[in-house]
């Protein structure tokens, strides 16, 4: 796995593992926004919503809007 | 201070609350019920002669030696079996009980051979001392020649016993059963030829069931049962009291002296962890501090091909702060990081990430907590409101039902183990607490002395969060939970959504047991008990927290405990026990990349804006990178530079070849450690450090308790590591001025609302504090969460169970589970280097004995151990403690690497490595693989040093 696969599957862990909490995308967004530092934020987002599921790509699109709106 | 043993009352404290007064040598003393007439005395200041008494073992009156008279008693009972009365009147030196103590001791020597001028325990020999004490001039008795002259037991590296010295007072038998609970020792045959013996008669110490905990060779009055050290050097001259550096138990120890030598280790009988017990490591296996082996002096060199170069401490401090920032000029700042060691102190590892926030200027700083309990971080800080265990040890002697997941305390943590076991035994009368166990292995305390799990669930490992979930279905299915608890002190909506949850019939141990492979009828049983049982307390491990689910695992815990009220009193509560000594420490001291000391997030503003005014620097407001993300970002290449304090990163972090190739990526590796580490084989600066007997400061165990480790010696490489950090600080520019550790422990205090009334001065006085310590809890809090939840409402979790990515398959078909033993510690870098190999020479591989004959390997056998990381080879030991389909392995030995066979698979909330799940293949094989070769190559050139020793 090179770094940007290993986001990826840690984004699709986070929310598989999120699923069952009453906002999912929110929670997701949330947690990534609390514990990944800005250079692998910016990865993902530049990496896209290719290959995460559909909650991991909502919650990282809500948070690359936020950054974008900010 | 001058050398003085510590005192010993002859019989163990009483408990009870009801008061006696009574009158001895006519002197009035008030003593709690229960208590010894002996005891009283000594309470007294009274000493009465003993030989057979000490108060860590319940008394025996076999030596009548502490005779004493009462009024209204006919004849002279002993002291040490007769409980105080109201009233009592006690006479403990009359001409009458000054014969008949003569009589006793003349009989005793007769039988001793009086060597004492020669004897190791000369000056420290309670046989001795009695003799004085009694007034005892002349044997009138010829000596008895059954009993001199045997043959002595060296056989343990750490102690001897020479049966010619003995007095049978059984001391060491009650102590090996009572505090320690292996019960190895017994008495062959009785009167004048009674012998202590270790198992069989065949047995020696070294062979037998001993654990070398020492409890025997203290207890013993003699010098049948005494310390080689002492033998070799001498008695000791002075003490000092500190603190074990080796587990998160965090035993007490008086360090006795001789000059700046060490001659032994005592265990501490006011320690709060450990009341006066130790295990092998603590207490014996300390060599590797004076090891040939240790770096004394900094070395550099330019490439990691390079041979080291030995220079002098101001050069080491100006070539790292040079390389430093050219690396941050030409990279940006965030290319440099730092990691901090749940070894060092918490004044240390809270000045690392002070240099890595302020100095470096990103919060590119972890712990190797990462790596074992960030799961425990995030878990309980999610539901309860804070990252801790909720009880004092002591608290264990008041469970009624004990439930041990994913943890291994014989081994990890020996000396809780003992007190667990003696609850576990029960004592005076009162039933022993009950036992649930839930591990893929049967460990060592589902079934030992006295002791037997009502439950042993053996799940398959990667499956705790649905064996969790289905006892939770029990419980609340079976309307077990406390309601009561949960409307008072949880959110209840929060419940009720989890109730739910865990209600569905897929969550039912039936519908689970193909998952967990638990029998679902006892999974119900335990479920049962824990829930109905009494006070039940959780204590869990790495097996819980080393997973892809190991935060979710440490919530499903905490549902357990806040469903049916087990937690904010005695006796129950949630309790990881953690691995290193400091794990507790490192993590309240700021290490993780994203929080602050005290657990508060780096972007929460107040927080920030206390440290930066304290400070006086701007500091980042985003989390920094984790270890396994530094890793990434190395290989990627823009990572370049890496302080690493007293952490070997290269053998205890997973997948060894993706470590490697992070650090070979980067520019400065510097590690600052007592030996050339597996880590050194890549780096560029080398700063020896110092160890817990050359430096002051503290340490956090399992319990919160904040101890003191105090300086016995001068440090061999001429600095405190903490003066390490700052005089780097300084080399970068920094204005840091601090003249000794407590002055860092003040900062720490300023800053830390948990830690406010904390000290060096007020742990002085205390001994030890257990955060919180602030002016609601003046002198600390022994047990959190009483009247409520530190976040407010306990909360629910939904903790879904879902399978790790870690498969079986036809190419690797049986699961790797990892784990350490007793007489080694973490990566063996200091238990290696001592002694304790005798006990655990090279990495063993568990097998079923059914996976073994299928692959024809046979115990003893070479095997290669394959996964889809990588491969190794061991040996293997064939048995029916791990489960068909699981295989088993330590990670002490460089040799062996099990990490080159674990993956990079992590816990979804922590990146916490899935040690404890690899699907891995087993083959027959005939030596090291390709790849064990070429690095203990790698390893031979990397530790050249240029004045042509090799440093390894
Ligand atoms: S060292 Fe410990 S385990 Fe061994 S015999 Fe003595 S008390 Fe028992
Ligand atoms: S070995 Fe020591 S403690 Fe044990 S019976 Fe002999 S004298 Fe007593
Ligand atoms: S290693 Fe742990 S149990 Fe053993 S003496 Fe040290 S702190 Fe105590
Ligand atoms: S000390 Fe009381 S009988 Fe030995």
């Amino acid at each position: 796995m090179n770094s940007v696969e290993r986001l990826v599957h840690m984004a699709n862990q986070i929310a598989t593992n999120l699923a069952t909490d009453a906002a999912p995308v929110a929670a997701v967004a949330d947690h990534i926004q609390t514990f990944w530092d800005p250079r692998m934020k910016k990865m993902i987002f530049a990496h896209g919503t290719d290959g995460l599921s559909p909650v991991a790509a909502a919650a990282i699109s809500l948070l690359a809007d936020a950054q974008n709106g900010s | 201070m001058t050398y003085q043993p510590q005192k010993d009352f002859g019989t163990p404290e009483s408990r009870s609350d009801e008061a006696v007064s009574l009158t001895i040598d006519g002197r009035e003393v008030t003593v709690p019920a229960g208590t010894s007439v002996m005891r009283a005395a000594a309470e007294q200041g009274t000493s009465i002669p003993k030989l057979c008494a000490t108060d860590s073992v319940k008394s025996y009156g076999s030596c009548r030696l502490c005779l004493v008279e009462i009024d209204g008693r006919r004849g002279t009972p002993a002291s040490c079996t007769t409980p105080v009365e109201p009233g009592m009147v006690v006479r403990t030196q009359t001409p009458q009980l000054a014969k008949l103590r003569k009589g006793v001791m003349e009989l005793y020597i007769s039988d001793h051979p009086l060597d004492c001028l020669t004897c190791a325990a000369n000056g420290d020999c309670e046989l001795q001392d009695q003799a004085g004490a009694v007034g005892l001039r002349d044997v009138r008795y010829d000596v008895q020649a059954t009993h001199l002259g045997q043959e002595k037991d060296h056989s343990n590296p750490y102690f001897d016993f020479d049966p010619s010295k003995c007095i049978a007072c059984s001391r060491c038998i009650r102590a090996c059963d009572e505090v320690q609970g292996t019960l190895a020792l017994t008495m062959e045959s009785r009167g004048w030829d009674s012998k202590i013996s270790a198992g069989l008669a065949s047995d020696n110490f070294l062979g037998s069931e001993c654990v070398s905990c020492g409890a025997c060779v203290q207890a013993c009055p003699t010098a049948t049962l005494v310390e080689k050290k002492v033998v070799e050097v001498g008695t000791p001259e002075r003490s000092v009291v500190t603190t074990c550096a080796y587990c998160g138990v965090g035993c007490t120890f008086r360090a006795e002296m001789r000059g700046e030598q060490l001659v032994r280790m005592v265990p501490y009988k006011d320690g709060k962890a450990n009341r006066g017990h130790s295990c092998v490591k603590g207490r014996f296996a300390w060599g590797y501090a004076q090891h040939q082996e240790r770096i004394l002096k900094p070395m550099i060199r330019k490439s990691i091909s390079d041979p080291w170069r030995e220079v002098e401490w101001d050069e080491a401090f100006a070539y790292t702060a040079s390389e430093l920032k050219r690396i941050s000029d030409k990279y940006g700042r965030n290319a440099l990081g730092g990691i901090t060691s749940s070894r060092c102190t918490n004044e240390e590892t809270f000045l690392v990430q002070k240099l890595v926030r302020a100095g470096f200027g990103n919060n590119n700083v972890d712990t190797c907590a990462r790596v074992c309990h960030s799961p425990t971080g995030y878990g309980l800080k999610t539901t309860f409101g804070t990252s801790a265990g909720t009880q004092d040890f002591d608290s264990v002697e008041d469970s009624d039902v004990i439930l041990i997941i994913g943890a291994n305390p014989t081994d990890g943590h020996p000396v809780f183990a003992s007190r667990m076991k003696r609850r576990l035994r029960g004592q005076d009368g009162r039933p022993g607490a009950k036992l649930i166990v839930i591990d893929p292995r049967r460990t060592d305390i589902v079934r030992s002395p006295h002791i037997e799990a009502q439950h042993h669930l053996p799940l398959r490992p990667g499956t705790n969060v649905a064996a969790l979930t289905a006892m939770a279905h029990v419980i609340v299915t079976e309307g077990l939970a406390n309601e009561a608890f949960i409307r008072e002190r949880c959110d209840w909506d929060e419940y009720s959504h989890w109730a739910e949850f865990v209600s569905q019939a897929r969550n039912s141990p039936e519908n689970l047991q193909p998952v967990t492979l638990v029998d679902a009828e006892e999974l119900r049983a335990a479920a049962r008990l824990y829930a109905t049982g009494g006070n039940g307390a959780i204590y869990y491990g790495l097996g819980v927290t080393e997973h892809s689910q190991g935060s979710s695992t440490v919530m499903a815990i905490a549902n357990l405990a806040m469903a049916t009220g087990n937690i904010g009193r005695r006796g129950v509560g949630v309790n990881p026990l953690r691995g290193q000594n400091n794990v507790q420490g490192a993590c309240d001291m700021g290490s993780f990349p994203h929080e602050l000391a005290g657990y508060r997030h780096i972007s929460d503003n107040d927080a920030r804006s206390l440290f930066e005014n304290d400070w006086g620097v701007t500091l980042d407001p985003e989390p920094g990178l984790r270890i396994p993300n530094m890793l990434d970002a190395a290989v990627d290449g823009v990572f370049k530079a890496l302080y690493c304090q007293g952490e070997d990163i290269l053998q205890s972090d997973p997948n060894t070849a993706h470590v490697s190739a992070g650090l070979a990526a980067m520019e400065c590796v510097i590690v600052h450690d007592l030996f050339l580490n597996e880590t050194a084989n890549y780096a560029h600066i080398f700063l020896p450090g110092s160890t817990f007997l050359e430096k002051n400061g503290t340490f956090t165990n399992a319990e919160r308790r904040i101890q003191p480790v105090r300086k016995v010696m001068t440090p061999m490489n001429g600095l405190e590591d903490w003066e390490v950090t700052q005089k780097l600080a300084q080399a970068m520019g920094l204005d840091w001025n601090y003249s000794h550790p407590s002055e860092i422990m003040d900062e720490i205090a300023r800053l830390t609302p948990t830690f406010a009334g904390v000290s060096f001065a007020r742990l002085e006085e205390a001994g030890s504090l257990q955060w919180p310590v602030n002016a609601d809890a003046p002198d600390g809090s022994p047990i959190m969460h009483i009247d409520g939840f530190v976040r407010g409402k306990g909360k629910f979790v939904v903790t879904d169970y879902v399978p790790t990515d870690e498969k079986t398959g036809p190419r690797f078909p049986l699961l790797l589970t990892t784990g350490r033993i007793l007489s080694h510690y973490n990566v063996g870098a200091q238990t290696r280097r001592t002694e304790n190999v005798a006990w655990h020479p090279e990495d063993l591989l568990e097998i079923h004995p059914v996976d073994a004959e299928d692959r024809g390997v046979k115990s003893g056998d070479w095997v290669k151990l394959a996964s889809r990381a990588g491969e190794t080879t061991l040996r293997a030991n064939v048995t029916d403690r791990v489960a068909p389909g699981v295989v088993y392995t330590t990670f002490h030995h460089a040799v062996t690497q099990a990490n080159v066979v674990t993956t990079d698979y992590s816990d979804w909330a922590t990146n916490c490595p899935e040690y404890k799940v690899t699907a891995v293949q087993i083959s027959a094989s005939n030596g090291p693989t390709e790849w064990q070769e070429e690095y203990e190559a790698l390893s031979a050139r990397s530790r050249r040093v240029e004045t042509g020793i090799a440093a390894e």
